[in-house]
C-alpha cells in the first residue's frame, strides 16, 4: 500500500467552553451557566506561553489551532499527511467531578466529529476519556468505538493513580478489544505535585517534568503487568520526548534482574516489553540539532519500529518545515512516517486500504 | 418564620451600633489593572505566563464554584467591572446600608500562592500599593491587609516592614493552605514581624498548595465537599500553630481565622486538651493546655454562620467558643455573604451584639 | 380582611420565562411568568432577605441514583442570588425545607382592561386601557 505520511500528533484546540454547549445535556448546560464553569485550559499548556504555538502559527485574536482553516493552511497543506491524528489536550479530562469530566469529554468527542472529522477526510482523532474514573471512561470508549475515525484512546500522563494500577485495566481491556492503542499524552491533572520533590516554580520546569512523569508511568505499566494481561495492547507515548528512553530501559532491565521475584509475572525484560508495546511520537525528540547524535540515540533504541512521526502542531517544537529530527535516512523516515503508524493504528490500516 | 423576625430585630441594634466587618473582598476592575502597580520588569511575565498555581487549570477553579465570580448575583456593579471592584457600589450595597464602621479588606488570590515566588512577591507588593491607592485612601472606614507570599518569608517580611507602619493596615493576610502546616518554623519570621508591628494575622480560606482537600485521603469530586472542607483545613491550621509552639514563641500574637467557621472549635479544643494530657511529653514546649492558647490568641470571623439546626444550639456553641472570640464578617460580595441583620438566628443581648459586631474585632485588630 | 386589586404590569411586560420586581403596598414582590401563568412571590428570601428577582431561574435537578442527572420542570424554580436556595415559583416552597421555609405567595391573575375599568383598582405607575390585559395582585 502506498500512502502519505501520518502525523500522529496534532492539536486542534477547544476555543472556549461554550462551543461544547450543544453537546451537553440540559442539566450540565444549566450547571455551566449557573456556576460560570469555564477556563479549563490545562496549566501544562497555557495558551499564551511560547511553547503553546509557534509564532507563525499564532493567530492575532483566536486561540492557536482553534479553527479548521488554521489547521489546513498551517499544517495539513504544509506537511501534506495522508492522515493526521487530532489529540485534544483540554481540561475536560482533569475535572474532579467524574460525571462532569465524562460529560465534557463526550462533548469534546462530539465536537471533534462535527467540527473536524466531518469536515476534512484527512483527520482522525483520539477518544478523550475521563480516565481517572475508568468505568466512565469505558462507557465513552464503547460509545465511540463504532466510528473508525477514532483511532486511539487518549489519557494524560498526570493521573490520580499510576496508570498501571488494576483500576485502569477496564480501559485497557476495552481498548484492546476494539483495536485501539492507548495514547498517553503529556498533561497534568494536578492530583499530585508534578515532580517527585514537589511543585516546581516555573512553567519551563513543569513542562520539562512531563518527561519524568512519562518514565514513572511507563514503569508502572510494565511492572503492574498490563502488557502481560493485554498482549495485543499498544501504548503510544505522545509528546513525551524520546532520548530518555535508552537510559530508562537499561536501568529497568538492571533492576528487573535483581528484583524480578517481586513481579514474577514479567516473563521478559522490561526493555522487551518496551520494544513490543511502546511507541513514541517524534516531537519533541530532545536531542541536539545534529544528525549524528540523533542516529546514535535511535541505534540505542534497538528498534526501528517504535517511532511515530508527529509535527505536534501548533506547539513550538521546531522551526521551518522539517518536522523530523535531522540525520534520519530516507528508509527510516518512511518507516517513521508511514509504516510504523500504520502498524500501530489498525484503524488507519483498514481505511488506507 | 419566627426566626427571621427575631433576627431582624437583633440586627437593628447591630446597625445602630456600627458594625465592624472583618471580611470584605475588593477586586481589580480587570486583571490588567495590576500592571499599574506591578513593577514593569514583570509585565511581560504577566502577559506571557500569568498566574501559575498548583492546580490543573490555567484559569478555572479546581472546583467550579457556585456562582459567577464566586459572588452574589446582585453584586455586579451597575457601572461595569466584576463584583467588589467598584467602591461607590460597595458603599451603597454594604458600607452605608449596613452602617459599617470599619471594614477589613481581604484580597484573595494574587501573589500568595504563585509557584514562582519572585513573581508572587511582586504581585503582593502591587496589591498592597493598589489597596492604598484605590481603597483605604478613599474611604476611611476601610482597612487593609498586607498581602504576602507566605512561602517566601523574606519577601513577606520586607512587605510587612514596608506597610506595617501605616496604621490603616491592620493585619497580615495569610492563606490557610500553606505548603507546610502553619505552625512550622519556616513561617515564624512572618509571625515575628506581625508581633513587631502589632499586626494581627488573618488566615483566610482558599489557595493552592497542591494538597488534597480530604486530609490524608485525596481529592473529592464536588465543590460541595471542598466548600465544607475549608473548615476542616482551618482545624488543621489551628492544631499546627498550637502544637508547634507558635504561641509560646510569640505570646502576643493575635490570629484571626477568617471564613473557616467557628462551630467546630469546641470539639477540636476538647480533643487537643485531652490528647495533651496524655502526650504532653512529646511537645514539652507547651506550658498550658491547648485550650488556653486558643482562648487567648484566636478569633473567629462568623461568616458563614452555621445555624446548628436551631437558635438555641447556635447560642450554646457561641457560649462554648466564647463571646469574646467571634467577629462579624460579611464576606461581601461573595455568594455566601452574611447580612448582619440576619446572620444570627437568635436574639442577641445588647452586650453580645456589642461584642460580636464591634468590640471583639477591635481587640483582634487592636483598633483604636 | 379586605383586599384591593393592584394592577402591576401589562402581560407584555413580563413575557413567558421572564420576571419583574413590582411594588405593592410598600412590599417588593417578584412577579414570574411561567408559560403564560403568573405567580407573585415576596421578593425577599426568607433566609437572609436576598432579592429573589436578581436570582437565577432554573430547573430542578433530580436523580435516581448517584451519577444520574435529570433536569425537570425547567424554568420553574428561582435560586436566591445569595446562598442559592431554590424556591418553587408555583408554591413559594423551599426545595430543601418545603414545610418550614417558604416565600410568601400573593394572589395574582390576569384581567382584561375593560373588566378592570369597572373598578375598584389601584394602578400607580400607568393608565389602564380597555383593550389591554393586565396582571393584577390582590393585597
Amino acid at each position: 500500500m502506498d500512502v502519505g505520511p501520518v502525523d500522529c500528533d496534532i492539536h486542534p484546540n477547544v476555543p472556549e467552553t461554550h462551543v461544547l454547549m450543544p453537546f451537553l445535556s440540559d442539566y450540565w448546560r444549566e450547571q455551566i451557566t449557573t456556576r460560570a464553569i469555564d477556563g479549563l485550559d490545562l496549566n501544562t499548556y497555557p495558551p499564551k506561553t511560547p511553547l503553546y504555538a509557534r509564532k507563525d502559527w499564532r493567530p492575532e485574536k483566536a486561540k492557536a489551532a482553534s479553527t479548521l482553516e488554521l489547521l489546513r493552511t498551517q499544517a495539513l497543506d504544509r506537511f501534506n499527511p495522508r492522515f493526521a491524528i487530532c489529540n485534544i489536550v483540554y481540561g475536560a479530562q482533569a475535572v474532579f467531578n467524574g460525571d462532569l469530566s465524562a460529560a465534557l469529554c463526550s462533548a469534546v468527542n462530539d465536537w471533534i466529529i462535527q467540527e473536524w472529522l466531518n469536515k476534512d477526510a484527512r483527520l482522525r482523532a483520539s477518544i478523550i476519556v475521563p480516565f481517572n474514573d475508568p468505568e466512565l471512561a469505558v462507557d465513552e470508549i464503547e460509545k465511540r468505538a463504532g466510528d473508525h475515525r477514532f483511532v486511539q484512546v487518549m489519557l494524560l500522563t498526570g493521573s490520580e493513580m499510576p496508570l498501571g494500577r488494576r483500576q485502569f485495566w477496564p480501559i485497557y481491556r476495552a481498548a484492546e478489544r476494539h483495536g485501539l492503542p492507548i495514547g498517553i499524552h503529556a498533561g497534568a491533572t494536578a492530583r499530585h505535585a508534578s515532580t517527585y520533590t514537589g511543585w516546581p516554580s516555573h512553567y519551563i520546569e513543569e513542562y520539562s517534568a512531563q518527561a519524568q512523569s512519562f518514565q514513572g508511568q511507563l514503569l508502572s505499566l510494565i511492572y503492574e503487568g498490563v502488557f502481560v494481561k493485554f498482549p495485543a495492547l499498544k501504548v503510544v507515548l505522545i509528546e513525551s520526548g524520546v532520548t530518555w528512553l535508552p537510559s530508562f530501559t537499561s536501568r529497568a532491565d538492571h533492576t528487573w534482574r535483581a528484583l524480578r521475584a517481586e513481579v514474577p509475572w514479567l516473563d521478559r525484560a522490561p526493555s522487551q516489553f518496551v520494544r513490543d508495546h511502546i511507541r513514541l511520537t517524534t516531537q519533541p525528540f530532545d536531542a541536539p540539532e545534529d544528525g549524528a547524535t540523533v542516529r546514535r540515540i535511535i541505534d540505542l533504541l534497538d528498534s526501528d519500529s517504535m517511532l511515530l512521526f508527529a509535527s505536534d502542531y501548533p506547539h513550538w517544537q521546531f522551526d521551518g518545515d522539517d518536522a523530523l529530527p535531522p540525520g534520519i535516512s530516507d528508509e527510516l523516515a518512511r518507516k517513521i512516517m508511514v509504516d510504523n503508524p500504520l502498524a500501530t493504528y489498525p484503524r488507519l490500516r483498514e481505511l488506507a486500504q | 418564620m419566627n426566626v427571621q423576625v427575631r433576627g431582624a430585630k437583633s440586627a437593628e441594634g447591630a446597625q445602630r451600633l456600627g458594625v465592624i466587618d472583618c471580611d470584605i473582598h475588593p477586586v481589580m476592575r480587570s486583571p490588567g489593572d495590576l500592571k499599574k502597580y506591578l513593577s514593569p520588569k514583570w509585565h511581560d511575565h504577566l502577559d506571557t505566563y500569568g498566574s501559575f498555581h498548583r492546580q490543573p487549570f490555567v484559569q478555572g477553579d479546581i472546583y467550579p464554584r457556585a456562582a459567577p465570580y464566586l459572588s452574589r448575583r446582585d453584586a455586579m456593579p451597575p457601572n461595569g467591572g466584576p463584583p467588589g471592584s467598584d467602591l461607590e457600589f460597595m458603599r451603597a450595597q454594604l458600607l452605608d446600608l449596613h452602617n459599617i464602621e470599619v471594614g477589613v479588606l481581604q484580597v484573595l488570590g494574587g501573589g500568595t500562592h504563585q509557584r514562582n515566588i519572585d513573581y508572587g512577591a511582586a504581585i503582593c507588593s502591587a496589591i498592597n500599593n493598589w489597596q492604598v491607592a484605590e481603597w483605604i485612601s478613599h474611604d476611611e472606614r476601610l482597612r487593609g491587609s498586607i498581602s504576602i507570599t507566605q512561602e517566601y518569608p523574606e519577601a513577606a517580611v520586607a512587605e510587612i516592614r514596608k506597610h506595617g507602619p501605616d496604621k490603616r493596615f491592620v493585619q497580615i493576610g495569610m492563606n490557610q493552605r500553606s505548603l507546610e502546616p502553619a505552625g512550622r518554623r519556616r513561617y515564624w519570621p512572618i509571625y515575628e514581624a506581625a508581633v513587631e508591628f502589632d499586626l494581627s494575622l488573618g488566615i483566610h480560606t482558599g489557595g493552592y498548595n497542591g494538597h488534597a482537600p480530604v486530609p490524608g485521603g485525596g481529592w473529592p469530586s464536588y465543590y460541595a465537599e471542598q466548600h465544607h472542607l475549608i473548615n476542616v483545613c482551618q482545624q488543621n491550621v489551628l492544631s499546627s500553630m498550637v502544637m508547634e509552639g507558635v504561641f509560646e514563641q510569640f505570646p502576643t500574637l493575635r490570629v484571626v481565622l477568617v471564613e473557616g467557621g467557628f462551630t467546630w472549635a469546641p470539639a477540636l479544643t476538647w480533643r487537643l486538651d485531652k490528647l495533651w494530657k496524655k502526650l504532653r511529653s512529646e511537645v514539652p514546649r507547651l506550658t498550658r493546655p491547648p485550650s488556653d492558647y486558643i482562648r487567648q490568641h484566636i478569633w473567629f470571623t462568623t461568616q458563614p454562620v452555621d445555624d446548628m439546626g436551631s437558635p438555641e444550639r447556635l447560642r450554646e456553641i457561641c457560649d462554648l467558643v466564647g463571646w469574646d472570640r467571634l467577629c462579624f464578617s460579611s464576606d461581601y460580595p461573595h455568594w455566601d455573604f452574611d447580612d448582619p441583620r440576619y446572620a444570627f438566628t437568635f436574639r442577641l443581648s445588647e452586650s453580645e451584639k456589642l461584642a460580636i459586631f464591634n468590640r471583639n474585632a477591635r481587640q483582634a485588630y487592636n483598633l483604636q | 380582611m379586605t383586599t384591593t386589586k393592584h394592577v402591576v404590569a401589562t402581560i407584555e411586560e413580563v413575557p413567558p420565562g421572564q420576571h419583574k420586581k413590582v411594588h405593592v403596598k410598600g412590599r417588593d414582590i417578584a412577579l414570574f411568568n411561567l408559560n403564560g401563568e403568573f405567580y407573585a412571590l415576596g421578593d425577599k428570601c426568607p433566609h437572609e432577605a436576598g432579592s429573589l428577582c436578581t436570582g437565577k431561574v432554573v430547573g430542578l435537578a433530580i436523580s435516581k441514583e448517584p451519577g444520574d442527572y435529570q433536569l425537570v420542570r425547567p424554568g420553574e424554580f428561582v435560586k436566591c442570588p445569595w446562598h442559592g436556595w431554590e424556591f418553587d415559583i408555583r408554591t413559594g416552597q423551599s426545595y430543601c425545607d418545603p414545610q418550614k421555609t417558604r416565600v410568601r405567595m400573593y394572589e395574582s391573575h390576569v384581567e382584561n382592561g375593560d373588566e378592570l375599568a369597572k373598578g375598584p383598582y389601584v394602578a400607580e405607575t400607568f393608565k389602564v386601557s380597555v383593550d389591554q390585559q393586565y396582571v393584577v395582585i390582590e393585597l
